[in-house]
C-alpha cells in the first residue's frame, strides 16, 4: 500500500487504530461480509494518476468540445455570469457545508437562502418561495403534484402545448409514475387558448393547469382570464416562467396565479452542458403546507438576535416519511447562491438593462433575419429575447453553416421551425456576422 | 465565527449598482412591449455595489462551518474532503460555456466523459449501465423505483404496486416510493439491527415489485444475510433496490451487482468526494442489471443530461484514486468509524456490539447526570456542544430505531490526530454531561449565535424579507 494525497493515515496510525478495535488486518473489518461477496483484486480502472495528469486529461476532454456563440434558448439560456459570483460561490465555508442541520454554525447558508427566498418572491409577486428544487422542469413536475394534493377529488393536470419540450417530457415521466392523468390545453396562433382551456375545464376534473409565460417559441402569453375560469372550477393555475424575463413583464402574482416555477438558470448560471442549474418555486400563502422541499424561516436565539433556520418541516421526509410532500432532500443549495448574488449585483434597473438588450438583439436579428429571405414569420406575437421563424432553407443545411462559422443558433422544432435566441451576451457585430453567414446559405 | 446581522437588501441605497452592461446598439427598446403585457412595478431587489456584495457574502461564509473548516462527522452524509482539482477542471471553460443543445459533434469531449463514467460506475458497482439524468440521491431513488415500476408494467405485471422497505431505512426511500406511486410495505429489524428475514418471508407475494435496502444499513451495519434476502425477493417476481447513499466503505471491496441488487442510486456528491454545496448540486446516477437497461431511456427525470458539473468532479475523482487507491477510500472511513466507535463505548451507549462499517450509532450517554430533579442531557445537548469545540455535530435522532440516536460518520480523509481529537472532547463532553447536564443545555456558548427558537419559527413563520417601514 502507498501513501495517497487525500488519506492521511500512516502505516503507524493504522497500527494503532487496528490494535485499539481488536482485529489483525484492514481487511478483518470487513469479517461480517460473507466471503463470497468480497470482491476479488482490484477494480478493472486506470492507473491512479498525478494531479498534472489529471489536468492535462481533462484540458484535453474540454478541448474536444467546440465553444460557439451561443443564439440559442429553448430551456438554457447564455446570459452573462459576473465575476464576483463564481468567486463567492467557490468560497469553501458555502461549497464545502451541508444543508444547514445546526444552524448555530450554519447562518451563512440560511441568510442567503432567505435572501434567495425574498428575491423568488418579489421576482413572482408570489408569497412564499422554497429553498430551490432541481431544475425547472422537475419544478413543474413537482408543482404538478401539488396542484393535485391541493385540490379535492379531482386529480387531472391540464399542460398548453406551447410548453417547452423538455418540461413536458419531465411531467409526463413523474405523471405516468404517480398516476395523475394529464390534459392538453390546445395552442392558438403560438399562444395557449383560453377556449381550449374553457372546454377542458367543463369536465369539472380538472386540478390544476400549467401554462408559460415566455413560451417554446418566446412568445410572451396573455394570461387574461385565464386564472378566474381555473379559480370558478376550484383548480390551481401554475405558471413556468422565465424568472430573468419577469423583471419586466407581468409576473404570475399580478395573472391571479397560485403557483410559479421555473429554472433560476438565466439568473447567472453558466450553461455547463445543462446542470447543474436550479428549480423554483413559489406559491400563495394558502399553499405553503403543501409545498415540497426546504424553507428557510426567520427567529430569534436565546439572546433575541435575530437568527435563521429550516422551518416547517412537518412537510419532508425525513419527518413525515411516505406522507411527505415530497421526496426531496438535497436540493440545490449552492446554485440558489449564484442566483442570489446575481440578482444583489444587478438589482431591478441592471435585470431591466439585460432584458432590455436581449430584447433589442432578439428583434434586431428577427428583423434582418427576414431581411434575407430565407425565412417566414410565423406567429405575429410579442416576444422577448427568443423567437422561431419558417425556414425556407433546409434547416440542417443552415443549422450546419451556423456551426462551421462557429456559431449555435436555428434549432430545429418538432414543428418544422428554427428558433434563435439573444441574450446582453451577443453584441450587433456579432449578430450582423450570423445574418451574413445565413445569407450566404 | 462572528455574528454579523446584515441583509443584503438593508444595505441597499437607491442609485448604486453593482452591474457593468454595454450600451443598446440597437435603437430597439422595452418600451415597445405592450403595456397589458409588463409588470406594473419593479420587483424591489437591493441596490448595491460590487464591493457591498463581496463584503455581505464574504460575512455571511464567516458564519458558517464547512469540511474545509473542519471534521463533519454527519452520518449518512460522507463528508470526505472536496479536492480542489475537482472544481478547477469542473470551471474548464471548454465545459462551462457549452449549451446542452448543442450537436453531438461539437461535445465529443462531453460524450467521452459520460462514456467513460459509464464504464468506470459499471465497475465499482458490478452492474451494467447508469443514466446521469438523477440530479440527488432522492432523485435517484424516484428514478430507480420508476425503472423497477417499468420492468413489471412493460410485462404486463400491474398488480406488483407494493415495495418493501426496512425500518431503519433513510426518510427518502418511502418518500421516494410514495411519489412514484407505490405502496409501503414495512419490514422490521432484528435486535441485532439487521432485516429480519422471518418478518421478510410472510410480505413476499405477487404483489411485490421489489425491495429497497441500503447496505451497509443506516445503522452501519452489513446485512450479511443479503444473498439470502436476494434470493426470497427474486423468487417471488420482484427486484432489488439498492440505496448508494452508504456506498463508500464498498469502494474496491463489495459490489451491490454482486449482491444480486438489479438497481441502485450512487451520490456522488458523498462516495465520490463532489462538494456538498451547502445542500446540492449533488448527483445520483442509477445504475441497472442488464435485464433493466432497455428502460433506462424510459425514466426522463431532468431537462437536459443531469448535473454535468457535478459528474465532471467525480470523474476527475475516480482518475486522482485510480485502480490502486479506491478501495483504500472504503477500507481507511471503516478503520476510522471502528476506532471512534471502540474509543467512546464506555460513555456513549452502543446499542450494537458488532464491526461497523463506515459508520456507526450510539443511542445516547451511558450517565447523562440526570437525577432527583435535574434532566439530564440529551443526544441534541451533546450535539450543540459539540459546536463549541469546532466541530460539526454528528447526524442526530436518527435512524429512528433509537431515541437518542447519535450518528457517527468520520470518513477516511480525518487524520488520526483528528479523530483522537473528537474522541477526546466526546469524553470531555460526557463527563460534563454526568457533573452538570445545565451546562449542555445552554450550548453552544461559542458559535455566532445560540440556540434558535425553532418552535416560533415554525407557527409564526416569516419566510421572506420585508422592508420596514
Amino acid at each position: 500500500m502507498g501513501t495517497f494525497s487525500y488519506f492521511p493515515h500512516t502505516e503507524d496510525d493504522i497500527r494503532q487504530m487496528l490494535d485499539r478495535i481488536g482485529v489483525e488486518r484492514l481487511e478483518d473489518l470487513y469479517g461480517d461480509v460473507p466471503a463470497g461477496f468480497i470482491h476479488k483484486g482490484d477494480y478493472n480502472l486506470p492507473d491512479a494518476m498525478s494531479e498534472q495528469q489529471v489536468r492535462d486529461f481533462f484540458e484535453g476532454l474540454a478541448a474536444k468540445n467546440t465553444r460557439l456563440k451561443v443564439f440559442a434558448g429553448a430551456g438554457a439560456y447564455d446570459h452573462y455570469t459576473p465575476a464576483v459570483i463564481p468567486y463567492i460561490t467557490s468560497r469553501s465555508e458555502f461549497l464545502t457545508a451541508y444543508t444547514p442541520y445546526q444552524a448555530e454554525i450554519s447562518q451563512g447558508t440560511l441568510r442567503y437562502i432567505f435572501e434567495y427566498q425574498s428575491m423568488i418572491c418579489e421576482m413572482t409577486g408570489m408569497d412564499i418561495s422554497n429553498a430551490s428544487m432541481y431544475d425547472g422542469p422537475t419544478a413543474a413536475a413537482e408543482a404538478v403534484r401539488m396542484a393535485v394534493a391541493c385540490t379535492k377529488k379531482k386529480t387531472r393536470v391540464l399542460l398548453s402545448e406551447t410548453l417547452l419540450p423538455n418540461v413536458v417530457k419531465v411531467i409526463e415521466t413523474y405523471s405516468r409514475f404517480s398516476g395523475t392523468p394529464l390534459g392538453f390545453i390546445k395552442a392558438e396562433n403560438g399562444q395557449t387558448s383560453l377556449e381550449s382551456l374553457k372546454a377542458e375545464l367543463a369536465a369539472g376534473d380538472v386540478a390544476g393547469i400549467i401554462v408559460p409565460a415566455l413560451n417554446r417559441y418566446g412568445i410572451i402569453e396573455n394570461f387574461e382570464g385565464f386564472a378566474d375560469a381555473v379559480h370558478e372550477t376550484k383548480g390551481v393555475v401554475i405558471e413556468y416562467c422565465d424568472p430573468s424575463a419577469l423583471a419586466v413583464i407581468k409576473t404570475p402574482g399580478e395573472w391571479g396565479f397560485d403557483i410559479a416555477v421555473g429554472d433560476g438558470q438565466p439568473l447567472g448560471i453558466p450553461l455547463c452542458y445543462g446542470g447543474p442549474y436550479v428549480g423554483f418555486m413559489a406559491c400563495r400563502e394558502d399553499y405553503v403546507r403543501k409545498m415540497p422541499g426546504r424553507i428557510v424561516g426567520q427567529t430569534t436565539d436565546a439572546e433575541g438576535r435575530r437568527c435563521f433556520v429550516l422551518t416547517l418541516q412537518a412537510r419532508e421526509q425525513h419527518i413525515r416519511r411516505e406522507k411527505a410532500t415530497s421526496n426531496i432532500c438535497s436540493n440545490e443549495s449552492l446554485m440558489a447562491l449564484y442566483v442570489t448574488v446575481y440578482m444583489s449585483l444587478m438589482g431591478p434597473k441592471g435585470l431591466k438593462k439585460v432584458n432590455c438588450l436581449s430584447y433589442g438583439g432578439a428583434h434586431y436579428l428577427h428583423d434582418e433575419l427576414l431581411k434575407t429571405g430565407k425565412f417566414e414569420e410565423v406567429f405575429d406575437r410579442p416576444f422577448l429575447k427568443e423567437f422561431v421563424l419558417k425556414p425556407l432553407v433546409p434547416a440542417e443545411k443552415l443549422q450546419q453553416k451556423l456551426l462551421d462559422a462557429g456559431f449555435f443558433g436555428a434549432l430545429s422544432t418538432p414543428e418544422g421551425y428554427v428558433s434563435f435566441c439573444v441574450t446582453e451576451k451577443r453584441s450587433k457585430a456579432e449578430i450582423d456576422a450570423i445574418v451574413a453567414v445565413v445569407k450566404e446559405v | 465565527m462572528k455574528y454579523y446581522d446584515k441583509l443584503i437588501f438593508e444595505l441597499s441605497k437607491p442609485g448604486r449598482c453593482g452591474y457593468t452592461l454595454p450600451e443598446n446598439e440597437y435603437g430597439i427598446h422595452l418600451k415597445e412591449l405592450p403595456a397589458e403585457l409588463k409588470r406594473s412595478k419593479a420587483p424591489e431587489l437591493p441596490e448595491v455595489s460590487e464591493v457591498d456584495v463581496v463584503r455581505h457574502y464574504t460575512n455571511l461564509s464567516q458564519m458558517n462551518f464547512g469540511v474545509d473548516t473542519g471534521f463533519y462527522p454527519l452520518g449518512s452524509c460522507t463528508m470526505k474532503y472536496n479536492p480542489k482539482i475537482n472544481e478547477e477542471v469542473a470551471a474548464m471553460p471548454g465545459f462551462t460555456g457549452l449549451h446542452p443543445l448543442q450537436p453531438e459533434k461539437t461535445v465529443q469531449g462531453v460524450k467521452a466523459v459520460y462514456e467513460a463514467m459509464d464504464k468506470a460506475l459499471a465497475e465499482i458497482t458490478g452492474l451494467s449501465h447508469f443514466t446521469f439524468l438523477p440530479c440527488a440521491g432522492a432523485h435517484g431513488e424516484l428514478t430507480g423505483l420508476m425503472l423497477i415500476r417499468q420492468y413489471h408494467m412493460a410485462r404486463g405485471d400491474e398488480k406488483r404496486t407494493k415495495i418493501i422497505v426496512p425500518d431503519s431505512a433513510h426518510g427518502t426511500n418511502p418518500a421516494s416510493a410514495a411519489v412514484c406511486g407505490l405502496e409501503i410495505v414495512e419490514v422490521k429489524s432484528k435486535a441485532n439491527g439487521l432485516v429480519d428475514v422471518e418478518d421478510l418471508k410472510p410480505l413476499l407475494g405477487d404483489d411485490i415489485a421489489g425491495i429497497m435496502m441500503t447496505n451497509p444499513n443506516t445503522l452501519g451495519l452489513f446485512e450479511r444475510e443479503i444473498g439470502e434476502i436476494a434470493k426470497l425477493v427474486h423468487a417471488c417476481g420482484g427486484l432489488l433496490y439498492y440505496d448508494g447513499a452508504n456506498m463508500n466503505p464498498m469502494l474496491g471491496m463489495v459490489r451491490p451487482g454482486d449482491m444480486g441488487f438489479d438497481v441502485m442510486h450512487i451520490n456522488l456528491h458523498k462516495t465520490f468526494s463532489t462538494p456538498h454545496g451547502g445542500g446540492g448540486p449533488g448527483a445520483g446516477p442509477v445504475g441497472v442489471a442488464e435485464h433493466l437497461v432497455k428502460f433506462l431511456p424510459e425514466t426522463v427525470v431532468s431537462g437536459f443530461h443531469g448535473n454535468f458539473g457535478v459528474i465532471l468532479r467525480a470523474y476527475a475523482y475516480i482518475l486522482m484514486l485510480g485502480r490502486q487507491n479506491l478501495k483504500y477510500a472504503g477500507m481507511f472511513s471503516v478503520l476510522s468509524a471502528n476506532y471512534i466507535k471502540e474509543s467512546l463505548k464506555d460513555c456513549y451507549k452502543l446499542p450494537i456490539q458488532s464491526v461497523c462499517k463506515h459508520e456507526f450509532v450510539f443511542d445516547g450517554l451511558v450517565n447523562d447526570g440526570s437525577k432527583e430533579g435535574v434532566e439530564g442531557a440529551t443526544t441534541l445537548d451533546v450535539a450543540k456542544r459539540l459546536l463549541d469545540f469546532g466541530y460539526h455535530a454528528p447526524t442526530i435522532y436518527f435512524p429512528l430505531l433509537f431515541h437518542q440516536a447519535l450518528m457517527i460518520e468520520p470518513t477516511e480523509t480525518e487524520s488520526k490526530e483528528t479523530i483522537d481529537g473528537f474522541i477526546e472532547v466526546m469524553r470531555k463532553i460526557a463527563a460534563e454531561a454526568a457533573e452538570d447536564p445545565s451546562f449542555l443545555k445552554s450550548a453552544p456558548h461559542c458559535a455566532p449565535i445560540t440556540r434558535p427558537d425553532e418552535t416560533t419559527a415554525a407557527r409564526q413563520p416569516i419566510l421572506r424579507y420585508h422592508k420596514e417601514i
